[in-house]
């Protein structure tokens, strides 16, 4: 086996095991750190010595053997403290999880500890990415640019506050499951789109590690939670998304906008694989949440072989059962741009004007009202929204199309 | 394992008679259910004295370790098995007393 060839080996080992190491050490162990770190070595292990000894028939086996041998050490070697290692246990859970059709799979149990309500937002996608992806700490700083020390101490005290407050290492009863598995979606959308949009004045428009990282885990919870909608919702809308990614930013840096995209650049398999969930979930006849018909919105958009071809009052409808289930204002924003193509530009700017109060911060609020001024012939008007969304924009693709938009204007 | 729940004032006023009823309803289901262990209302602040004795004589100082809006009122001590029960419970505690309430394990 080459060398290409074990590297490989190794780089598929650690996406497809690392949570599977990490997990069933937890359980083992009754402890986050531990079992990190124990994975970490493992792995560690594994590029120290496949090279020379082959790789093994079961990857996967010899991995949580190896790291099951690390944390052994490791215990042994701070066996003073066993006896407080002991009560410090985490509380793992032996009751299988409850609603029907879920896999008991000791990865579900890591992921819903990682995602506790009990820990702040930001806590929870770093320690997301550290224990379920398998991202080093650095990875994650420079994901989130902050200095890796801040991101190291972050998720120590996260795992301090584990183990102190005993956050349970289980999946939640099937009364909290719906909540919970709304939890974990909302971290998991924050980590793409901080890769779709990312900010920052030197960023790349488009961070396609963090939008992967992203998609891999949803489609992980998919295989954990087939059943739930809104996940395979959230994963369509991913796909869906990502698949315009490289239509989306042009050669120059700058973004291009849904109707002015090469829609023959966009990705037909995730195109397709998008289209079939969102199929899927139409034959479900449930009523849809937030994420399944923003998935749908995003198909009706990516059937059009052509931007004058979307079926505009079909987005709008999608919209209307949208607000229904999420009023936050970007959400009535987003369905004043898809009424601007059904009843034109004015009624779409009146509806948009009701949002200022919401909204006078939010960079695209002034961009839509700088592209609705524009089509209703107030020039002046649009250059002023215009400046004020280059002002507030910190996405250096959208800030180049934001900026010619304006000069355009004559 | 136990918790403390605090419970936060955040403004001068006393517990209402409907808040008084709702907390002994509450106290009677966590004696009920096995997870009482303590519990008490304090007086405020101003009724508060610091003591430092770390130096070679005691330091007596009248009112509260730090002056702020917001502050304990009173709490409960209570046992369950993990954060989530205890956040549970912590939350009928809240709607029970109408205040905040913070909830910290005991190491």
């Amino acid at each position: 086996m080459s060398a290409v060839d074990v590297r490989e080996a190794i780089t598929r080992a650690h996406r497809e095991e690392w949570a599977r190491v990490v997990a069933s050490l937890t359980k083992r162990f009754g402890d986050l750190d531990i079992a990190e770190e124990a994975a970490a070595e493992a792995f560690a292990t594994a590029v120290e010595r496949w090279p020379a000894d082959g790789v093994p028939p079961n990857p996967g086996a010899w991995l949580t053997t190896t790291a099951n041998r690390k944390a052994i050490d490791r215990i042994r070697r701070e066996s003073k403290r066993e006896d407080k290692q002991k009560e410090a246990q985490m509380f793992y859970d032996d009751e299988p999880p409850e609603p029907p059709g879920a896999i008991d799979d000791e990865r579900l149990r890591l992921i819903f500890t990682c995602c506790h309500p009990a820990l702040a937002m930001e806590t929870r996608v770093a320690l997301t990415l550290r224990m379920v992806a398998g991202l080093t700490v650095a990875e994650i700083a420079r994901a989130f640019l902050v200095q890796e020390s801040a991101m190291g101490r972050r998720i120590t005290r996260a795992k301090t506050k584990i183990k102190e407050a005993r956050i349970p290492y289980r999946v939640p009863a099937a009364e909290d499951l719906p909540g919970r598995v709304s939890g974990v979606l909302t971290v998991l959308f924050l980590v793409f789109n901080e890769g779709y949009l990312a900010t920052g004045p030197d960023t790349d428009p488009v961070r396609h590690d963090l939008t992967a990282e992203a998609i891999r885990l949803t489609r992980l919870i998919r295989t954990l939670l087939p059943g739930d909608g809104e996940v395979a919702g959230l994963l369509a809308l991913m796909l869906l998304i990502e698949a315009r990614r490289t239509a989306r930013v042009s050669a120059s840096g700058e973004l291009v906008p849904l109707g002015e995209q090469d829609r023959a650049a966009w990705d037909a398999a995730l195109v397709a694989e998008g289209h079939r969930l969102v199929r899927e979930r139409l034959a479900a006849r449930v009523a849809p949440g937030r994420y399944q018909l923003l998935a749908a919105i995003n198909a009706v958009h990516t059937s059009a072989r052509d931007a004058r071809d979307t079926d505009w009052s079909q987005i709008v409808a999608l919209y209307d059962q949208l607000v229904h289930v999420d009023r936050s204002p970007i959400v009535a924003l987003n369905r004043a741009i898809a009424v601007a193509e059904v009843d034109g530009p004015e009624v779409a700017l009146a509806a948009v004007d009701r949002l200022e109060n919401a909204l006078a911060g939010y960079h695209p609020y002034h961009a839509t009202r700088a592209e609705l001024l524009r089509r209703l012939g107030r020039s002046q008007q649009s250059r002023a929204a215009y400046d004020r969304a280059i002002e507030l924009a910190g996405n250096t693709a959208e800030t180049a199309h934001l900026t010619r938009r304006r000069d355009q204007l004559g | 394992m136990r918790y403390l729940l605090s419970v936060i004032n955040d403004s001068d006023s006393q517990a209402t008679p409907e808040e008084d009823a709702a907390i002994d309803v509450f106290n009677d289901r966590l004696q009920a259910e096995g997870q009482w262990v303590f519990a008490g209302g304090l007086g405020g602040p101003a009724s508060a004295t610091v003591i430092d004795n770390r130096g070679e004589e005691a330091i007596v100082t009248d009112g509260p370790f730090v002056e702020s809006k917001e502050y304990l009122v009173g709490f409960w001590i209570i046992e369950a098995p993990d954060l989530d029960v205890a956040l549970k419970l912590a939350a009928d505690g809240s709607k029970a007393c109408n205040r905040k309430v913070e909830v910290r394990p005991f190491l």
